[in-house]
């Protein structure tokens, strides 16, 4: 008894002094430079997935019929006499050949940038003359726009994702380890069937499933489904083997011994010992979801028009006429590789933080 | 051994018949069917779509298409595409061979130049080298496959240096076998290099902590005392014990063969299985994406068979009852 209050306050003390070095400030100071700005990244992108209609420039649907694909426009910063018109200013654009889809800027005259104006970070007077900060796509819609709000599928759809597959996988996981028997040779031969089915022919074969006039939410809740679906088997296999391993550790037999309640066991000392593990591979996930996604999307079995996600924005990119003469489309392959790249380093980072075991 | 065998292929058919079950009904839960978009056409009759249906076996339930499907698997029938009008067997093994080539390629490709690298990086760790490789690991990883496709896509269409896309030019009949064979791998270059890149990010990664893990290890120690140059230490001490995930691994990468490529072949219009399967899928041709999936299945089964196998063979601390306890 004695020795147990001692051990209890002995932990409290450490707790109590591991609460006080830590938080964001020291976690920011441990972090490299890479793991800095992928936390930056995302930090942004799911501000621009939240508060979307603030940073888009105009409505993301909405067509400018004289200026299909027109080219990013120039930015110019007003001399300070003219501050009082706007810091910044475009040239206008007009299409000078129709059938190729060239434009010119049209050098005398200015068009004002306005910034925080009828509730955008930067927009112009109307969206008949528009800024096309990243150009404009087939339909003349503002591709900066578009990708501001096609950051909403494409971010939520990680978090989503692996929310739902992970909380099926820590309770079948769980579920499996502890009843045993039966429950738990059926639930393996299943996860069996799920690991070993051609991911993407699946993915594909499922995604067909999904009716082509369902909304924009019910799709995206039909393809994070999907995905999960195919994807939580193996994780609750890791999560039912560490689950048994730490069973038989030593100090979950002290705490047995010690006459700790099984659910004191299970909260405080299994849990615990799995969830860095967890948080690891939750983030390590992520990158797959949003591929996963964007690869649908962009095979027109995704997200469909005129909603946007980062891999619909792609799909006009398959034609190679469009490849040649309009690149900017290919910007939103940009905004995927940084979500990925950022979950990649960051989920790198916390495997040195929390699971020090099993990193290189 | 035998018994090991015995039961991991035993094991094998109810996995198969599992997944080609939720395939079927995921196919048959698709509202419409092939013959459905023939119905919008007003100069075919309801006699002839009554026809068709019959003929397609789309009228019956889907149990008894299931297992008439089965059947015919069990006899080596495949089934009918319904869009092309051949057999199924055959329209797969054509597209597989392309998607084969072009996989084992990139395979190779990316082995040839991780290995390598990561024996470079792990030795020289924390040097100049070991830090940019590491991060142009990272990046490579990360780097979508498509997205990398169409970036490929753009520098042929500026450059002019390589084909855009397509697996052979439209002159192929027509050439001789030689050049044939020039021009295949003339435009196999980019899409390897583009499914390669990955591939050899996550290799050289996985080889440089192995590396680095065993480095410090006791044996190490002592073939090292015992006077061994580090030659010898490196390669015949540290090497050999690293390569173990890699035998795994190669098995595993089987299983991905056909459908590792899939991505790609779309988006570089490749004429491989995976253009194939989406072409399928999108026409709902279900007998087509049915012989797909099973084709893949089994790959990836027989895949991580032999990687059991080969891991018993190289590794004597693992044997037959600890591989199937997993």
């Amino acid at each position: 008894m004695n020795v147990d209050g001692a051990m209890q306050a002995n932990l409290q003390g450490a707790a109590v002094a591991a609460r006080q070095t830590s938080g964001i400030a020291r976690e920011w100071r441990l972090a490299s430079r890479t793991v800095r700005f992928s936390a930056i990244c995302l930090a942004l992108f799911y501000l621009l997935a939240a508060a979307s209609p603030f940073f888009a420039s105009y409505d993301p649907t909405y067509q400018n019929r004289e200026m299909p694909d027109c080219p990013p426009m120039s930015i110019h910063l007003n001399a300070p006499s003219d501050w009082s018109r706007g810091l910044f200013y475009t040239h206008p654009m007009h299409m000078n050949d129709p059938i190729a889809r060239t434009f010119v800027a049209d050098a005398s005259r200015r068009l004002d940038i306005h910034l925080f104006t009828r509730g955008h970070l930067f927009t112009t007077d109307s969206e008949r003359e528009p800024y096309f900060m990243l150009g404009s796509d087939g339909l003349g819609r503002d591709l900066y726009s578009r990708i501001v709000y096609g950051s909403r599928v494409s971010m939520c759809v990680g978090l989503i994702g692996v929310l739902i597959t992970f909380s099926l996988g820590i309770t079948i996981g769980a579920l499996s380890g502890y009843i045993g028997g039966t429950v738990d040779f059926l639930i393996m031969r299943w996860s069996e069937i799920e690991m070993s089915l051609p991911s993407f022919y699946f993915l594909l074969a499922l995604a067909a499933v999904i009716p082509s006039g369902m909304s924009t939410v019910a799709t995206f809740f039909m393809i994070v489904a999907i995905m999960s679906f195919i994807s939580w088997a193996g994780f609750a296999r890791i999560i039912r083997g560490m689950a048994s391993s730490v069973r038989s550790r030593p100090y979950v037999e002290a705490a047995r011994a010690l006459g700790a309640s099984r659910w004191r066991i299970i909260t405080r000392h299994i849990i615990p010992s799995v969830l860095g593990y967890a948080i690891v591979a939750a983030t390590l996930s992520i990158p797959g979801f949003i591929l996963g996604e964007s690869a649908l999307s962009l095979l027109g079995l995704g997200i469909q028009e005129p909603a946007a996600s980062w891999g619909n924005l792609l799909a006009q990119a398959q034609d190679v006429q469009n490849l040649a003469r309009y690149p900017w489309i290919l910007i939103p392959g940009i905004f995927i590789f940084l979500a990925v790249m950022s979950f990649n380093f960051l989920g790198d980072h916390l495997r040195d933080r929390l699971d020090p075991a099993t990193s290189a | 051994m035998t018994r090991f065998l015995i039961r991991r292929l035993l094991n094998m058919i109810p996995l198969i018949l599992g997944i080609t079950f939720i395939s079927f009904l995921a196919m048959s839960l698709v509202p419409g069917d092939f013959v459905s978009n023939l119905k919008l056409n007003p100069t075919i009759t309801p006699e002839v779509i009554h026809q068709l249906e019959a003929q397609f076996g789309l009228d019956q339930p889907l149990m008894v298409r299931y297992f008439k499907w089965l059947w015919g698997v069990l006899h080596l029938n495949f089934g009918f595409s319904l869009q092309y009008r051949v057999s199924v067997t055959g329209l797969i093994a054509s597209r597989a061979f392309n998607t084969i080539i072009l996989s084992l390629s990139s395979m190779i490709f990316s082995w040839a130049i991780a290995i390598p690298i990561g024996i470079i990086v792990a030795v020289n760790q924390n040097s100049i080298w070991d830090r940019c490789l590491s991060f142009l690991a990272f990046f490579g990883m990360s780097v979508p496959s498509f997205f990398l496709a169409f970036l490929m896509m753009y520098l042929a269409l500026k450059t002019g240096w390589f084909p855009i896309g397509g697996t052979f030019s439209p002159d192929y009949a027509t050439l001789d076998p030689l050049s044939q064979i020039a021009d295949r791998i003339n435009h196999l270059i980019l899409p390897v290099f583009v499914l390669g890149i990955s591939g050899t990010a996550g290799l050289m990664r996985l080889m440089r902590s192995q590396i680095l893990e065993i480095k410090n290890s006791e044996f190490v120690r002592t073939a090292r005392a015992k006077g061994l140059s580090e030659r010898v230490v490196i390669y015949k001490h540290v090497l050999r014990n690293a390569l173990n995930p890699f035998v795994t691994m190669a098995g595993y990468s089987l299983g991905d063969l056909l459908g590792g490529a899939a991505l790609v072949e779309a988006v570089m219009n490749l004429q491989g299985l995976g253009l194939l399967m989406l072409e399928a899928v999108r026409s709902l041709d279900i007998y087509l994406v049915m012989g797909s999936v099973l084709m893949g299945t089994i790959l990836l089964l027989v895949g991580n068979l032999l990687a059991d196998i080969a891991l018993v063979a190289v590794d004597p601390r693992v044997d037959f009852s600890s591989v199937a306890a997993e």
